[in-house]
């Protein structure tokens, strides 16, 4: 689409003291443009999700996301180890989370399972020892 | 009740008075663990915790709560109070356990008084 607005992210691995900025940026800016705050949170709560996974697991990656005025697209991508089972990776509760990780409050194996809550289409692409795409989609 | 007349309430130390204080609390959240809050706190609450990393300013940002209580005397550390002021939010503190911080907010919320939550 000619209208679309495409942002593009670095995450770096194991930078806690940054993870959600991304995230924050792309809140503040879809805010600027009038998108309605349940979009903006929803975004937001799955795009988080998504860059603290890239720092737990993937050794980061690149976060593009695509704003048309009819959705907003998510392409989390990453080189990291893949999803042995994706199945189970959905599942809420199931964490491969280091402990240092679970002592900030993370790793509860919650982060799939909300990113599909909070977003309309959800696709996991992944390779073990390639890495893993996920595509999430939210429409206004 | 909004965050301003939380704030002046005097209920809460003040950690951090952030930007959108006219913001209207909608209702009391309760929860340590950041994954689960990400995925549960309602836009607008008053977030009642002790984990309070920099990773709890981020959590409150994008979920949307309105603000942030540290329970049980729990301190935010160095680079999350540079947070809450940075990305202007409000972050209170009081030596009340968790249950009793959240209960003193939820009297104050308008129509809540007594109703049992279901």
């Amino acid at each position: 689409m000619n209208d679309a607005i495409v942002l593009k992210y670095q995450i770096s691995p194991d930078d806690f003291t940054r993870a959600g900025e991304a995230s924050s940026d792309v809140k503040g800016k879809l805010k600027q443009l009038g998108i309605s705050p349940e979009a903006v949170r929803k975004v937001a709560i799955a795009m988080y999700e998504g860059e603290i996974n890239m720092v737990i697991h993937a050794n980061g990656g690149e976060i593009v996301v695509e704003i048309t005025p009819a959705e907003i697209k998510m392409v989390l991508a990453d080189v990291g180890p893949g999803i042995p089972d994706v199945e189970k990776a959905m599942k809420a509760g199931y964490s491969t989370a280091p402990d240092e990780v679970r002592n900030l409050g993370f790793g509860a194996g919650m982060g799939l399972p909300n990113m599909k809550k909070y977003t309309d289409d959800m696709k996991i692409e992944t390779t073990i020892g390639v890495g893993t795409t996920i595509t999430m989609l939210v429409k206004l | 009740m909004t965050v301003q007349e939380l704030l002046d309430s005097k209920m809460f130390a003040i950690v951090n008075e952030g930007e959108d204080t006219a913001r209207e609390i909608t209702t009391v959240f309760c929860c340590d663990l950041l994954s689960i809050a990400m995925g549960r706190a309602p836009a607008g609450c008053a977030w009642v915790t002790v984990m309070g990393n920099i990773n709890t300013l981020a959590v409150a940002s994008l979920a949307d709560a309105s603000c942030i209580i540290m329970a049980e005397g729990a301190q935010l550390d160095e680079m999350a109070v540079k947070k809450a002021n940075g990305q202007g939010i409000t972050v209170m503190g009081t030596e009340l356990p968790i249950f009793e911080a959240a209960l003193n907010i939820y009297r104050k919320l308008p129509k809540q008084e007594k109703e049992a939550i279901v």
